[in-house]
């Protein structure tokens, strides 16, 4: 369970930062009354959606951090066949940091106002995603191909089960992708598509980040990086 | 609850919240059906919870007649029983008390206790209602599928849970268990999400954190938990699914059954209990810090005294939420764990007992010389303080490694988590529907009948748990079907067994008096005017009772004080409201401290 309980203490520390500035040692019995004064007090006001969606990405976070953990204990068992990662998986990957790129290029261009450069890099986040998914079905295909079904080793269970839901996850930004594009299409409020956009670009480099997690892990980086440390701590 | 007014058109516009837009129902369908107003999503969540409750109490009478009286109700067989003992669990423990305290009273209280118009996503609100009731379906569904529920026991250990000597466990009962926890907790983090983000986001003009009622600092700090926990049954879910369905070894080890090898490569069963743990331990926590902060609140307001120690209160609630993540593992003293990490975790379990004990002391010096009102909410919260204190003496028991292993699967283990996150709890939901009920239909609930629930769900709890414990002592076990021919059990054993029954099914029915008054009140009850408890709290401050669609009229309030100005010397009545300008209670700070 060391994941999880790794990332939880990431959010612990964020927490306990955040929590530090909300005057949690104030004695409100005791404090003036006037509720004008206590507006410094107060958080700057940041859209309701964005604080929701990093929320979102904490409980997604944990989702991933949950099976990795369930992969470590697993993989510990003695029928363990690790199994070869498919070459495609390295385009795939390029694809997914292009579509990241693209929506970082989106989130300037609505910054910018230029309308023409958003249409084209939200297009082009949205290309470079479908091109992700569609190659990691070929990587399923091969594998398959090749003898790495379901079931044959818990191996090949964890990287169907991971692949998979990292791509419902992408499935479901692209719906939230196509919602912002019609906004860029059709501006009715420059905030509201400009939030939507960077809410796209904030989930697309998380879900990035979780892709690179998985790879490290399945190339065996992760453990390599894990025994460094436990080497330089003993 | 049924007449709500809606209110003005005007409702909006209010200078500070112009970025706020508020939904507006345009039909009878999105004004009570599909409505995405939280007071609304609050009554329909609450009203399934309870529904389910109903059925969890009758499965509970159906196992406790079997205990009590083996052998005489023949349609009570072996399977029946476990289907039985595994539906009343999942179904008490997440689909009501979770969804009762979170998805009910969270929905209602949050937006109005911290001034808010709605929660900040009504939308994603209203679905999250939704999808629970489509989860509470898929599982009611599963008494009607070939094969039954299944009887895996609630929870769900592999790899008995998916294999054809448990009930359900090859047919269709524990796939639907499965799909519908999956469902639950997707519903569950849409709701939750708004909970969180309301708490953050929607507070009114001067409601800093530290002026926030303990009722939403406890909610608040239960969904984030639940949001960080849940994932981990949903993970566990999914790869037992996989286990089940397409074959795959997650959680299966290489075994035998009924003479056949499973084609099965050597999973680990341990791995499901850490992940079930990993959720179930903090679920305890995500129903009882609503529990907690609902009763500060209650004590508060009815002993008429500020509530002591509350920068305690808030940090121990905050305390308990980050250490309730690192003991779950003492449920599985009994699983071969090496003794270093049993006593790590036994460790770790007896330091909540601190947090935890701050928060008794501190109802316990609320109380202290306060001018205590024996109202049906009081008692119920009183209720709860010794019935947790209780139910947490003997966690301390099997919190410890060496008393545990003994005690471990009898029926001591079920005293104590039926008193400490069964009766406990549901002690608190009652009082905080006696005590909230005026403002939601605006009529109180009728008094004799409180009394006589109180009293008889009261006294009738201790009657059923306590002996309880006495049969755990004696090494009776959970989970048995027939203890009948073991030769260790005395015949007292069977007489206290069938006490035991007698007095569930009274305190069972004595609930049928609950529901009638909830019915009964919302007509012929008495007008309860806007603040009939006299409360400082933004909820009992609404222009209109029941408050209408946009909580507030034009203006939303400004919050110039905390939640426990009570028994204000000088004041003209005997409490300050939190939306009331006006001096502090000056120089009486340095005793509260």
């Amino acid at each position: 369970m060391g994941s999880i309980l790794f990332f939880l203490s990431i959010l612990a520390i964020i927490g306990t930062w955040w929590l530090s500035r909300q005057g949690l040692a104030s004695k409100p019995w005791l404090e003036p009354s006037a509720a004008g004064t206590l507006q410094d007090l107060e958080p700057e006001p940041v859209a309701p959606a964005k604080v929701g969606l990093g929320v979102l990405l904490a409980v997604i976070g944990s989702f991933f951090a949950l099976f990795i953990s369930a992969y470590a204990m697993r993989m510990q068992l003695p029928d363990w066949r690790t199994m070869p990662i498919p070459s495609i998986l390295w385009l795939n990957t390029a694809m997914l940091v292009a579509s990241s790129l693209a929506l970082h290029g989106a989130k300037v261009a609505v910054r910018r106002g230029e309308t023409g450069e958003l249409k084209f890099t939200l297009i082009a986040a949205g290309v470079s995603a479908l091109a992700f998914l569609s190659g990691q079905l070929v990587a399923w295909q091969q594998l398959a191909q090749e003898g790495y079904r379901l079931t044959i080793n818990p191996a090949n269970d964890f990287f169907y089960i991971l692949t998979g839901a990292h791509g419902l996850h992408v499935l479901g930004g692209l719906v939230a992708l196509v919602r912002t594009s019609e906004k860029a299409w059709h501006p009715t409020s420059t905030d509201r598509l400009r939030l939507s956009v960077e809410l796209c670009a904030t989930y697309w480099h998380f879900l990035l980040f979780v892709w690179l997690v998985l790879l490290s892990i399945w190339t065996g980086w992760a453990g390599d990086f894990i025994d460094i440390c436990r080497q330089l701590l003993t | 609850m049924v007449d709500v007014p809606l209110g003005p058109t005007g409702v909006i516009a209010a200078p500070d919240v112009e970025d706020v837009e508020l939904y507006h129902p345009h039909s009878w369908l999105t004004k009570y059906v599909f409505s995405q107003d939280a007071k609304v999503i609050a009554i329909q969540y609450s009203f399934v919870a309870l529904s389910v409750g109903l059925i969890a109490l009758v499965l509970s009478w159906l196992m406790r007649l079997q205990l009590g009286f083996p052998g005489v109700f023949s349609f009570i067989d072996a399977n029946a029983y476990y289907q039985f003992i595994t539906m009343h669990g999942m179904m008490m423990v997440v689909y009501v008390l979770t969804a009762l305290f979170l998805g009910g009273f969270g929905n209602y209280l949050i937006p109005l206790m911290v001034g808010a118009r709605d929660m900040v996503f009504p939308y994603v609100n209203m679905l999250s209602f939704w999808i629970y009731l489509l989860a509470v379906l898929i599982l009611v569904a599963s008494f009607f599928v070939p094969g039954g529920p299944t009887g895996a026991g609630w929870t769900l250990y592999p790899p008995q849970a998916i294999l054809s000597g448990t009930p359900g466990g090859q047919d269709w009962g524990i796939i639907l268990m499965l799909v519908s926890l999956m469902t639950f907790i997707i519903g569950f983090t849409m709701g939750g999400l708004n909970y969180v983000v309301t708490v953050l986001q929607a507070r009114a003009r001067g409601m800093t954190l530290m002026r926030m009622p303990l009722t939403v600092w406890g909610i608040f700090t239960a969904s984030f938990m639940a949001l960080l926990a849940f994932p981990a049954l949903f993970v566990g879910a999914v790869m037992m699914l996989f286990d089940r369905v397409l074959g795959t070894s997650f959680f299966m080890p290489v075994m035998v059954e009924m003479g056949q090898p499973l084609d099965r490569n050597g999973g680990s069963p341990l791995l499901f209990q850490h992940l079930f743990w990993f959720f179930g331990h903090p679920e305890v926590y995500i129903v009882a810090l609503p529990a907690f902060g609902i009763v500060s609140d209650l004590i508060s307001t009815h002993a008429r005294r500020n509530i002591f120690g509350y920068r305690m209160m808030v940090w121990a609630l905050l305390a308990i939420g980050a250490l309730s993540f690192i003991v779950w593992a003492h449920h599985m003293y009994v699983s071969g764990m090496n003794p270093y990490f049993g006593f790590f975790f036994a460790t770790t379990t007896l330091i909540i007992a601190v947090p935890t004990a701050i928060k008794v002391y501190n109802w316990i010096l609320t109380l202290w010389r306060g001018d205590i009102h024996l109202t049906v909410p009081m008692l119920f919260a009183l209720a709860f303080i010794v019935t947790f204190v209780n139910g947490g003496l003997t966690g301390l028991f099997l919190g410890n490694v060496v008393v545990d292993v003994p005690l471990s699967d009898t029926m001591f283990v079920v005293a104590h988590f039926h008193m400490v996150m069964g009766v406990a709890p549901i002690l608190v939901i009652f009082g905080a529907i006696y005590h909230w009920y005026p403002k939601v239909t605006g009529r109180m609930l009728n008094d004799p009948l409180g009394k006589l629930h109180f009293w008889v769900t009261f006294l009738g709890a201790y009657a059923i748990f306590f002996p309880m414990h006495y049969l755990g002592l004696m090494g009776i076990p959970r989970r048995y079907h027939d203890i009948a021919d073991m030769a260790f059990v005395p015949p007292s054993a069977h007489a206290l067994n069938a006490f035991i029954t007698i007095v569930a099914l009274i305190v069972g029915a004595t609930q049928l008096v609950f529901v009638f008054n909830l019915f009964w009140s919302l007509r012929h009850g008495k007008p309860a005017g806007g603040n009939p408890w006299r409360a400082t709290t933004l909820e009992w401050q609404t222009p209109e009772t029941p408050p209408p669609h946009g909580n507030w009229g034009k203006d939303l309030p400004v919050v110039y004080r905390w939640a426990y100005d009570y028994s204000v010397p000088g004041a003209d009545q005997d409490f300050l409201a939190q939306s009331q300008p006006g001096p502090t209670r000056a120089g009486s700070g340095s005793i509260h401290g």
